[in-house]
């Protein structure tokens, strides 16, 4: 199978982490009264955005070393 | 209720996610070229993504707003399906079963029993298998449709149309692989997205030990001891002191080891995943490695079940109430979204919800294509094609196996809690099933009309145990009593379901025993190599490091999971 599942996978969580920190740093402090006044959108943004990452770098790492899959 | 209102950046994160499933069908339809990768992925997936799959098939309506449903319904006593019947069940398949479903080169559960029993054992699995696959994918895409009109006030009529086509498109062009690796982006995204949730409502409500003191009045108020909703086992000791309505004895034999092993080792929408794996050590491993997310998902689809009700009883109706008074148990998961989520996080989390739906639809339909194009099509239909016409007949069955699944959706709306109903189902078709392969697997002495007509009278005996019993407070018809008298009321639908198995499965494992010594043995040693366990050779790890190796990680798996029961006992 020559499509790494961790390249779309990294790519779609990035996206999703850049989105949500993007609107997490610019919303106003009003939506976050339900979330017990912690900016969540901001926060796990940051977490998706390093786990998407993560995924990308592994990816681009085993595509250099030439092996497509990384457990056999 | 109270709608919830989503914001631009909900629907951004939601076109994202569906351009993402879409695109990977899209590239995967290059690698489509015989109906081998169509179905089972021209059995070539690597460990990780199998076990995530196999994982992940399962985890539809059920899961995520079941599992949440019965978390506010019963409370703890619900981790039962994981750490009593899941976890046990998907190590017996990795180190016992596999061995057989991957080495016959079977390509379906039902070939295997064609294999190892004869024609009409396979042919009464096929069809019984093909009408669940599609009951269940309707019940997943009913539930689906009716959250989002609930909740979002998006039409009943356009969320089917939608999610049928999007699962369709991706299916259709990238067939098994398509679906497993969806099922795997599905995956994370379901805990990613459910996780803020579980962690903001445990907050709230002062952690675990928070939790646990704000369950009591919902225990006491219900006329339980005050440890009823968080303790797992202390309340096990008699039927009337749960609210569950069960005894260990029918939760340990019931569940855990009818029901769950029933659906685990017998289930081909599960087993279809660790037959595509690339290798027999993979598809060995499939299952262990699944189990270690699995353990921990109580946490996830569970806990929101029981914030939820603690909220209810405790801030004053949070979930609205049902036609009977009670609270609409299945709104749980979505009303903590709303609760606790703003948007953005909301978003994502909805999305979670969906993916959750398309992933149980789609293992649904995948494993019903494969189903009725090898064990219905080609063997009752039409034999002696060509492969390519095999593979045009999947693309055929993915359509006509989605639109069925819509009829099924539009026909799914008599249960208060689809878990119930779900359970009902496999109780019916998997738990005569598990001692069909029990026997078969370790008993060589089993005869092809042993199995088939022990089959069909377990599948009697669950009909018969259903038709003569009630759950308390209902009238006789679909949950029950049909066949005029009703001669036991159970304390709840699913005391009754577990007791209907445990009929179900005592019924056929005696007929076959009986039927096997009396009917003459027709396979000899030689035909059943492979395919019965003392005529098979071992699988040999050495040359493995302890981690590798099936048996060991699996002991890793049980000892883990008994610590969990001892912690929450």
């Amino acid at each position: 199978m020559n499509l790494d599942l961790r390249l779309p996978m990294g790519l779609m969580f990035t996206i999703f982490g850049v989105l949500l920190t993007g609107f997490g740093i610019v919303s106003g402090p009003e939506i976050y009264a339900r979330s017990l006044g912690i900016n969540v959108n901001l926060w796990w943004g940051l977490a998706l955005l390093a786990f998407g990452l993560a995924m990308l770098l592994l990816a681009f790492r085993a595509s250099r070393a030439g092996s497509p899959t990384p457990d056999r | 209720m109270h709608q919830i209102q989503l914001g631009g950046i909900d629907y951004a994160i939601l076109i994202v996610y569906f351009a993402f499933v879409l695109g990977i069908g899209f590239v995967l339809r290059r690698h489509v070229k015989s109906s081998e990768d169509f179905f089972l992925s021209g059995r070539s997936i690597p460990t990780w993504i199998a076990g995530l799959a196999f994982l992940s098939a399962n985890l539809g309506a059920q899961e995520v707003i079941g599992m949440a449903a019965s978390g506010a319904k019963y409370g703890m006593m619900t981790s039962h399906f994981y750490w009593v019947g899941a976890i046990p069940a998907m190590v017996f398949v990795g180190i016992f079963m596999m061995p057989f479903y991957y080495g016959s080169r079977a390509r379906s559960v039902p070939e295997y029993l064609r294999l190892r029993f004869d024609e009409k054992t396979r042919g009464f699995n096929a069809i019984t298998f093909a009408v669940m696959t599609v009951l269940s994918s309707g019940i997943s895409m009913y539930a689906l449709a009716k959250l989002l009109e609930l909740v979002l006030g998006w039409n009943f009529h356009t969320s089917v149309i939608l999610s049928a086509v999007i699962v369709l498109v991706y299916i259709f062009f990238g067939g098994l692989t398509s679906a497993i690796y969806n099922e795997v982006l599905q995956f994370f995204l379901i805990v990613l997205g459910f996780l803020p949730l579980v962690l903001l409502g445990l907050k709230d409500v002062g952690g675990w030990s928070g939790l646990t003191a704000q369950l009591e009045p919902v225990a006491t108020g219900a006329g339980y001891a005050a440890g009823a909703w968080s303790d797992s086992w202390r309340h096990l000791g008699s039927a009337d002191a749960n609210p569950m309505g069960v005894e260990w004895f029918g939760m340990a034999m019931g569940l855990g080891f009818v029901l769950s092993f029933g659906y685990w080792c017998t289930d081909f929408l599960v087993v279809q995943r660790a037959m595509a794996a690339e290798s027999m050590l993979a598809a060995r491993r499939t299952p262990l490695l699944a189990a270690i997310p699995k353990m921990l998902f109580p946490m996830l689809v569970i806990v929101p079940g029981m914030i939820a009700i603690a909220l209810h009883q405790g801030r004053g109706g949070l979930l609205p109430l049902g036609a009977d008074g009670n609270p609409n148990y299945n709104l749980a998961m979505p009303v903590l979204l709303a609760h606790y989520l703003p948007s953005g996080l909301l978003g994502l989390g909805l999305t979670a919800l969906m993916a959750s739906f398309m992933s149980g639809m789609a293992g649904n339909v995948t494993a019903f294509n494969a189903v009725w194009t090898y064990d219905i099509y080609q063997s009752y239909i039409r034999p002696n094609q060509t492969d390519r016409h095999y593979l045009r007949m999947g693309h055929a069955a993915t359509v006509f196996g989605i639109a069925l699944s819509v009829g099924a959706a539009y026909a799914t709306t008599r249960f208060n809690n689809i878990m119930d109903m779900l359970q009902l189902v496999f109780a019916f078709v998997n738990a005569p099933l598990f001692a069909t392969f029990l026997l078969g697997m370790f008993w060589r002495r089993t005869t092809g009309h042993g199995a088939f007509y022990g089959l069909l009278l377990g599948t009697l005996a669950a009909a018969a145990h259903h038709g003569l019993t009630l759950p308390h407070g209902a009238v006789a018809g679909l949950k029950g009593g049909f066949l005029g008298a009703v001669l036991h009321t159970y304390p709840s639908e699913m005391a009754q379901n577990f007791w209907t198995a445990i009929m179900a499965w005592s019924a056929c494992f005696l007929a076959t025993i009986g039927i096997s010594l009396a009917t003459p043995r027709l396979k000899t040693d030689d035909e059943l190599r492979g395919l019965v366990y003392a005529l098979t050779p071992r699988q040999s790890d050495h040359g493995l490091t302890w981690y590798q190796r099936p048996a060991t990680l699996g002991a890793v798996v049980l000892g883990l999971t008994l610590v969990l029961n001892i912690l929450f006992w």
